[in-house]
């Protein structure tokens, strides 16, 4: 059983900017839970560039999860080709070891949106697996919904250090946005909100909505309370 | 700035190597690859010093090297979608 997701991110940079910011996108305001980064190994073929980097990071695992996972840190491999004639950067990322208790393995393409050349798409893959019997279906869920924030951080994180790569750029942007790359608003709503932050922000709409109604709802309570009230009082 | 402005390397002994590397790599990357000149040579000092100690790190820190060198992307090992 695998959970597949995808989503894409639009980045108000062009292709040569995001492809320079993405060897830089670390260490930024969102990325405290990355360790370390190391390159080992890499190569040029065909006029392509293929890396490998070995990323640490901190995991935070839900109290039920302990008993599965008992180191705090993950390594993960990162994958990458850069196609300087085609103008695509391609990242392919999994972890090592513990793919058992829970394997993320994520695939983005970089390319230049077709809804303006000047901007950058992102377009992710992600299959989350657990072979974890009886746990397996509960490990996928958790690791869906730390994906889809991680994604998030992992966006707002890349914006910060590419606003500050290209301040000029920056400054043409929504402007909202490229001051949060300037002063660290971390956790701020982005401008250009990628499906799974939409999703999040649709679930806080909808609780805002509810919350709205059931506030309604009991200001009506108590107007009518208010008002019986009232006729009481002003039928005595 | 109110963040570190480097990232450390696995092991704080290759620290120093790596940000020699990243730096001379950024601007090979920047100002020679995507230009178009695909000869790597300019940072290829920086890069063998940096290696034999993250090499070297990663098997103290028991990594297994031979599953970290496997190549999944374009192999048949890549995941599709939906698969």
């Amino acid at each position: 059983m695998v959970k597949y997701y995808e989503t894409s991110t639009i980045f108000q940079f062009n292709w040569e900017q995001v492809a320079q910011g993405f060897w830089r996108r670390y260490p930024n305001p969102h990325s405290s839970h990355v360790i370390s980064e190391d390159t080992i190994s890499r190569e040029i073929k065909d006029g392509k560039l293929y890396s490998k980097r070995l990323l640490t990071k901190t995991n935070r695992v839900p109290k039920w999860g302990e008993k599965f996972i008992k180191h705090n840190n993950v390594k993960i491999i990162e994958e990458s080709i850069v196609d300087p004639k085609e103008k695509t950067l391609t990242t392919y990322t999994r972890n090592l070891g513990y793919t058992k208790v829970m394997s993320v393995v994520e695939k983005v393409i970089y390319k230049a949106s077709d809804e303006n050349p000047q901007w950058t798409i992102a377009k992710r893959s992600a299959w989350i697996e657990s072979s974890v019997f009886g746990f397996s279906r509960a490990i996928q869920a958790f690791g869906l919904e730390r994906f889809k924030k991680n994604c998030i951080k992992m966006s707002n994180g890349f914006n910060y250090v590419l606003a500050h790569m290209f301040p000029l750029t920056a400054q043409m942007m929504n402007p909202s946005l490229s001051q949060m790359g300037f002063a660290d608003k971390a956790g701020e709503p982005m401008i250009r909100l990628s499906h799974a932050a939409e999703d999040l922000q649709h679930s806080f709409q909808d609780k805002a909505e509810k919350m709205k109604d059931a506030a309604k709802k009991a200001t009506d309570l108590a107007k009518q309370k208010a008002g019986s009230i009232q006729t009481v009082y002003a039928s005595d | 700035m109110d963040h570190r402005e480097h990232m450390n390397s696995l092991n704080d002994t290759c620290n120093e190597l790596k940000n020699q590397y990243d730096k001379c790599f950024n601007t090979w990357f920047s100002t020679k690859f995507l230009k178009g000149d695909t000869n790597d040579s300019m940072c290829a000092s920086f890069y063998s010093v940096y290696q034999q100690c993250i090499k070297k790190a990663m098997k103290e820190h028991n990594i297994e090297l031979h599953d970290a060198q496997i190549n999944h992307l374009e192999t048949d090992k890549e995941k599709m979608p939906q698969s």
